[in-house]
Order: C-alpha cells, then sequence, then structure tokens
C-alpha cells in the first residue's frame, strides 16, 4: 500500500545565509495492507519528518512515495488533497481546528467532507468518542478549551473516523491513561484487521511491541549513513 | 476533470509599476485556493483581475461554463461576463459595505440577485432570503432590518448570504475576516468552511492572514512584488516552505 | 414680443431639442441627453418641459398648462403667459381644445388623441437613481436590460410597508425594453400611458429627453403576488360628483373637515357645466369659481 523509495529531504534556509542542511537520504520502506510499521530511532533522527513527507506536508527532494497508485512526492496539490480525504488518514500530535467548532462536528468533518449523510456521520463521531471517554458533556463544546490528554483523543477519534486504507499514527498513545491507551490499541488492531497500512511512531515500547509488526529504524537513513 | 478556472500568464502593470505579473494556474471543483502576501504584493490587484473588476494587459481566465464550457472571460461580451457575475461568481469584499446595499433590508439584499436572474414572485423571495439568514445564523426577525444595524460580523455574513443565494460555483474573497474580532473571525471561518463544504464551492481568497487560509484554503500561492515566489498544498507551503520569502512570511508570524 | 425669438429658445436649439426629441420617440423609454439650456426660471420648475414645448410649439397651436391637475396654480400660469409672450400662441385651459399640453405630475382625465402631443415636467428621469447613484453604472444597466435593482425597491416596499406603497413615479416597462420613469404622476395614471396621442418627458437639470410614441407599450412593475393595483382616494368628487377620477383632499376648516375634489380642474369644470353635481357642490354657474 505504501512504498518509498530513495527518498531524500534537505531545508534550505533562505534567511540564513542560504544554509542547506540534509536530514534524509536514500529511504525506503513499503508497508503492506493490513500491517503496521513502527519508525524508531533516537528523538532529532527524522521520525516525523519521514511521516510529513508521506503525509505530503514536507516537501521530498529526492525519491518516491507511492501511496496506492499516487506518488506524493510528484503529485499535483489536488490529488494529494483527494488522496487525503479518502485514503490517507493523518493523526499528529497536535488539534488544529477552527475554534468555537463543537467536538462531534470536528470529528465528523472527515467523513461530511467526504459526502457522508450527516446524521450518519455524527453517530460514528459520538460512538468513537463514547468509545474513547470523553464525557457526553463535552461533546457540544470546542476541543480548544480540553486538556491534552482530551485533546488527543479528539484527534484520535477524528483520524479514526473514516476508515482510511492507509494511517499514519504520530504518538497516538502519548498522555494517555492506561483505559484510553487500551482503546487506542484496540481501533490500530481493528484497523489493521480491516486491511489498513499502518506506519506508526510510538515511544511506548510495549505498546509497540503489541500493534506492530515490524520496525523501521530511521536512523539508518540519516546522511552519513551508509542505509 | 476540467478545470473550473484556468488562469494563463496574467500580468497588469500600472504604467511602468508592476501590478502582477506571469501568474498561471487551475482550480479544480471543490477546491479553495488561498493567495497570500504582505501588502502591495499584488493579490487584490489579481484578484481583481480575475474577478473582473480590473482589465488585465495580459492572459487568460478560462471559466467552465455551465452552458458552452470552458470560455475565456476577459473576452466573452460584457452581457456574458456581467450575467456570470450574478449567477456562477460570487465576490465577497472586505468590507461589507462594498458588498452590500446598505439602504436596503437584509431581506432585499438578499433578495437582490434572485430577481436580478428573474425571480418575480415576493413570497418565495422572501422565504429564500429567510432560509439564507439563518444559514449564516442571522434571525428570521432581522430580514426587514438595513445591515446598518447589524455589527460588524452580522454585516460580512450578509454579504456571504447575498453572494451564495443564487448557488455560485465560485467565490472570490478579499480579506473576508479582515476587520473582525478573533472571536467573530473564528465563526465566519466555520460557515465558511461549512458552506464551501456543503455547496461544492471553489474559492479564492485573499488574505494576509496565514492562520485563515491554514484553515480554509486546501491550496496556497504566495506573493511577492507581483509574482508568485510558491504554491503547493496550503500546510506544505506553511510547514516547509522553499522560497526564501515564504520563509520569513512563516517565522514572522506571532505565536499567541 | 419681436424682443425674442419664437417660443424664446433660438432655432438651433429647437432643432437640437427636437432631434434628441426624435431620436427618444424611436427608442421609446429611452434617456435622450440634451443640451439643456438655461432657462428663466429655476431648475424645478418645469424647465425641461419648457424647452421641449418651445421645440414642438407652432404659431397654429393651442396651448395647455396643467401643474397637478390644476391650470389655476403658480407654475401653471407662469408657464402659460410665458409662451403666450414669447411665442404669442392661443391658450386654453379646455384639454380637448388644446394641441399641446404641458403638465407635472398629472396625466388629464380626459383621453387624449393622436393630435395632441403631452410634454411632461420630470425632476429625476432616471428610475434607478435611487438605489445606484452612479450614472456610469445606472446606464449600464440600461443597455444591458439588468433591471433586477428595480424590484428590489418594490420588495422593499411590500416588506416594509406590506404592500406597494411606491403611490407616484411608479417605474414601468416600455414596449418590453427599457425601464422608465413617467414622472411623479399618481399611479393611477399609469395606465393612460398607453395613449393615443405622443407623449415627451424634458428633465431639465438632468438634461434628458425621452418619449412615448402613441399606443405604446407600458406595464406596470409588479410581483406575481403583488400585482400592480392603480389606486385613487376611495371617494367622489364633492364637487361634481365623478368617482373616475383622480382626487386631492382639501382641509376647509381648523375642525377636520375635508373634501375631496378632482385633482383635474378642467374636468370637474366640464362636469359641473353639464350638469354633475357632487355632495358638497352648488350648481354650476358659468364664470363662477
Amino acid at each position: 500500500m505504501i512504498e518509498i523509495e530513495g527518498l531524500g529531504k534537505s531545508f534550505t534556509l533562505h534567511n540564513q545565509g542560504g544554509a542547506v542542511i540534509p536530514v534524509m537520504t536514500g529511504a525506503h520502506l513499503r508497508v503492506a495492507r493490513g500491517e503496521c510499521v513502527a519508525l524508531t530511532g533516537t528523538s532529532g533522527v527524522g521520525k516525523s519528518t519521514l511521516m510529513r513527507m508521506i503525509y505530503g506536508n514536507y516537501r521530498a527532494s529526492a525519491g518516491r512515495i507511492m501511496v496506492g497508485e499516487t506518488d506524493i512526492a510528484g503529485a499535483a496539490p489536488r490529488e494529494i488533497i483527494q488522496l487525503r480525504r479518502d485514503t490517507l488518514g493523518y493523526v499528529s500530535q497536535f488539534l488544529r481546528v477552527v475554534p468555537r467548532v463543537p467536538t462531534r462536528e470536528v470529528v465528523a468533518e472527515p467523513l461530511l467532507t467526504l459526502g457522508v449523510a450527516r446524521a450518519d456521520a455524527i453517530a460514528r463521531a459520538e460512538a468513537l468518542l463514547a468509545r474513547l471517554n470523553i464525557p457526553q458533556a463535552l461533546w457540544s463544546l470546542s476541543p480548544t478549551t480540553f486538556s491534552g490528554g482530551e485533546q488527543q483523543r479528539v484527534n484520535i477519534a477524528r483520524g479514526f473516523a473514516h476508515a482510511f486504507p492507509a494511517l499514519l499514527l504520530d504518538e497516538p498513545t502519548a498522555s494517555l491513561d492506561a483505559a484510553n491507551r487500551e482503546v487506542v490499541l484496540t481501533l490500530i488492531e481493528e484497523a489493521k484487521a480491516r486491511g489498513a497500512a499502518i506506519i506508526g511512531i510510538f515511544h511506548d515500547e510495549a505498546a509497540r511491541g503489541r500493534v506492530c509488526d515490524r520496525e523501521v529504524d530511521v536512523g539508518a537513513f540519516a546522511p552519513g549513513q551508509a542505509a | 476533470m476540467t478545470p473550473l478556472l484556468q488562469v494563463r500568464d496574467i500580468a497588469k502593470f500600472y504604467g511602468a509599476r508592476r501590478g502582477c505579473e506571469d501568474v498561471g494556474f487551475d482550480l479544480y471543483p471543490g477546491e479553495v485556493m488561498g493567495i497570500v502576501g504582505e501588502s502591495g504584493s499584488g493579490k487584490s490587484t489579481l484578484l481583481s483581475c480575475l474577478a473582473g473588476h480590473l482589465p488585465p494587459d495580459r492572459g487568460e481566465v478560462i471559466f467552465d461554463t455551465q452552458l458552452h464550457g470552458p470560455r475565456d472571460t476577459l473576452t466573452m461580451s460584457e452581457p456574458e461576463r456581467r450575467m456570470l457575475m450574478r449567477t456562477d461568481w460570487a465576490f465577497v469584499h472586505q468590507h461589507a459595505r462594498d458588498g452590500l446595499r446598505m439602504g436596503v433590508s437584509a431581506g432585499g439584499n438578499v433578495g437582490e440577485r434572485l430577481m436580478a436572474v428573474g425571480a418575480r414572485h415576493f413570497g418565495e423571495i422572501r422565504e429564500q432570503a429567510v432560509d439564507w439568514l439563518g444559514r449564516v445564523e442571522i434571525a428570521a426577525d432581522r430580514v426587514d432590518d438595513k445591515p446598518q444595524a447589524f455589527s460588524g460580523g452580522m454585516q460580512q455574513r450578509l454579504q456571504i448570504a447575498r453572494n451564495l443565494v443564487t448557488g455560485p460555483r465560485l467565490v472570490f474573497m478579499d480579506e473576508p475576516t479582515g476587520g473582525l474580532d478573533v472571536s467573530v473571525q473564528a465563526r465566519l471561518l466555520d460557515l465558511l468552511r461549512g458552506l464551501v463544504r456543503e455547496m461544492g464551492l471553489s474559492a479564492v481568497i485573499v488574505t494576509h492572514d496565514l492562520a485563515v487560509v491554514r484553515l480554509l484554503a486546501d491550496r496556497l500561492m504566495v506573493m511577492k512584488d507581483g509574482r508568485v515566489v510558491e504554491d503547493g498544498l496550503t500546510d506544505q507551503v506553511l510547514d516547509d516552505p522553499q522560497h526564501g520569502y515564504t520563509q520569513l512570511l512563516v517565522s514572522s508570524v506571532l505565536q499567541v | 414680443m419681436t424682443d425674442y425669438n419664437f417660443a424664446y429658445l433660438d432655432e438651433q436649439t429647437k432643432r437640437m431639442i427636437r432631434r434628441a426629441i426624435l431620436k427618444g420617440l424611436a427608442i421609446p423609454g429611452y434617456q435622450v441627453p440634451f443640451a439643456s439650456r438655461e432657462m428663466p426660471m429655476p431648475y424645478g420648475w418645469g424647465t425641461g418641459g419648457v424647452q421641449v414645448s418651445a421645440a414642438c410649439l407652432t404659431p397654429d397651436d393651442t396651448f395647455k398648462v396643467i401643474d397637478q391637475g390644476a391650470d389655476d396654480t403658480t407654475n401653471a400660469v407662469s408657464i402659460r403667459k410665458f409662451f403666450e409672450k414669447t411665442a404669442g400662441v392661443a391658450t386654453t385651459e379646455e384639454t380637448a381644445r388644446a394641441s399641446l399640453i404641458q403638465t407635472r405630475h398629472r396625466i388629464p382625465e380626459e383621453a387624449l388623441s393622436q393630435d395632441q402631443i403631452l410634454v411632461y415636467q420630470v425632476p429625476i428621469p432616471e428610475p434607478l437613481r435611487f438605489l445606484e447613484p452612479s450614472e456610469l453604472e445606472t446606464r449600464k444597466m440600461h443597455s444591458l436590460e439588468e433591471y433586477g435593482l428595480m424590484h428590489v425597491k418594490l420588495y422593499e416596499d411590500i416588506s416594509q410597508h406590506g404592500a406597494i406603497a411606491t403611490a407616484y413615479a411608479y417605474p414601468v416597462k416600455v414596449e418590453g425594453r427599457y425601464v422608465m420613469d413617467p414622472s411623479p404622476i399618481p399611479k393611477f395614471d399609469n395606465p393612460k400611458l398607453g395613449m393615443a396621442a405622443i407623449q415627451l418627458f424634458g428633465a431639465g437639470r438632468e438634461q434628458r429627453i425621452y418619449a412615448l410614441p402613441p399606443y405604446t407599450q407600458v406595464v406596470s412593475l409588479d410581483f406575481e403576488d403583488h400585482p400592480f393595483e392603480p389606486s385613487k382616494a376611495d371617494y367622489d368628487c364633492d364637487l361634481c360628483g365623478a368617482s373616475d377620477s383622480y382626487l386631492d383632499e382639501v382641509i376647509v376648516d381648523d375642525a377636520g373637515g375635508r373634501m375631496f375634489v378632482c385633482s383635474d380642474t378642467d374636468y370637474c369644470r366640464s362636469r359641473r357645466a353639464a350638469g354633475h353635481v357632487g355632495a358638497q357642490g352648488a350648481p354650476y354657474e358659468e364664470g363662477a369659481a
């Protein structure tokens, strides 16, 4: 489902004397349907950078990133937009929403964008919020005022609202208590079971061990390292 | 898929000074494109050229019309272009008073475009006006009030209702949230997002507010001195800017 | 008399105005710009109508002037005297005898014939003006037939008053093309606009002339669910008993006493001469007021 070959990335800082900072070279990775691959490596090695490149958020300097039939590295913006709508989901560490929009709307939005009927989308959103133990009293409030853990769970609910065939998870279990961590891991297992290809970053080793089939050390793609 | 709007090589000069030059892009149905840049970067000039308010010195603005397919709006006859502006296109001004008739009631403002395309049944026009006021969160009992009696945010929502009542396919917006309180901005942004999604609108939004484009725009064009210096996916341009000017722009945003 | 050219204006000016009139007749309802002259009366007193009348008068004409239907008001008397002095034409107060009638804000009750000309004094010729201040824009709207705005005005009327409250200067569409302001005549008079006589409209300050040839199709704008209705006070004339004429309300004392009388003084007079008597009327006497 996801195939990465010869992927490289460098940042050019035009306002700091045009300094070019290479951060990745020759990255390669394959994830099949129903498989979950963990990105590992020390902090700052480029796990999040790689994940953002797969999502099209960072621009690749070299190489190919195939998600399904689309090469993210060379795709037109509208192809990536379409891919993000129906194929490629991303649960980031931070929730970014329009202020004052109720939580259930935030979670239902990916479904509404896909044209799912409003009642169905809201029902699915509410079911996920309930599963993730967000108190019902909060559903009609904007998540911008929620605690870190609550925001994280809203973010996860939003990411899992649509059954994306490919999913990127950046620290999905961080700042969660045991019960909610269990819910999230179950959600990931369910996604795998329905055939989703998943790439995740987990600092939580136990979680990684439970849901991930393989590990890929991103440190191996650091410039200067033999890949 | 045919792009809804194909812009080719637009240039506009004010005497020897460049308004904008070498601008081209395709906009597909349902896409929202943001244009950012500092004051004087040419973004408003560009928007005026695209929306038919200002004739560019060269270039093409090809719109996929419902009847005749893609047509260059710059060379089509004026009646056709004005008809397009009243039906398939909409323009939301930064200042509501530029886009509203301040001496006409809210209902009359919303109904004008309907009457302009031939609606002649008072009851039906009024019904549609009330329905649209509801969609932009203005209470039905304000339908006969004049815009002067409305707050800034309400005026802006009224302007949006007035523009969208004929079900346009392309909306041009010039700093739609400019001059509004932040809390009012948020509500307006949410409303615009919902309308864009529900109506499948395409939009070109000019703003200097990067937060606005992050929330509203799928794609982003960055302008400087009348030229496009960078374009791409909104979050990619903002999170991984390639051009020096964009990097400066992004790093200059105050964090709250 | 010999100090003036016939009908005050010089021949070149009259020719220029006639050209504008002919163009106006050729394009019914279209506002033709013309080089309005300074007249020896203030703007707003009928300078447009006077120039059109001057351009149309011949020495054989019989001239009548009415102001809000009356022959005996200051404005009407002044203009009648003006042409008596500068053109030496015969004047009359009888509608049927006049070959050229200049009017302010009324159409005579008596139907006009093909050999008559009705000249209107127009204050603001542009029907779209109150909603669109830009002349450039209103001209464009006329040329492109963008008349939705006219209905916005009627919409506002209904939304504020429950019905189309525009009672005078009620906009019309001419021959399915131009929207025209019929000058501030009461909408009661609108149905008469398709008459047999030539109708000429002159706006002196605004420098516009427009025209309706005989039997022009003139439709008052309205909504499907709020159709146009010509209206008048729901009374009969207290002097002549007419039930079909447009009425003026006259306050007669400090105790709330009032009467309704025909606004068309000639019509009222001729009815009374024929023996009709209204509720407060005295039998007609020749020469009495």
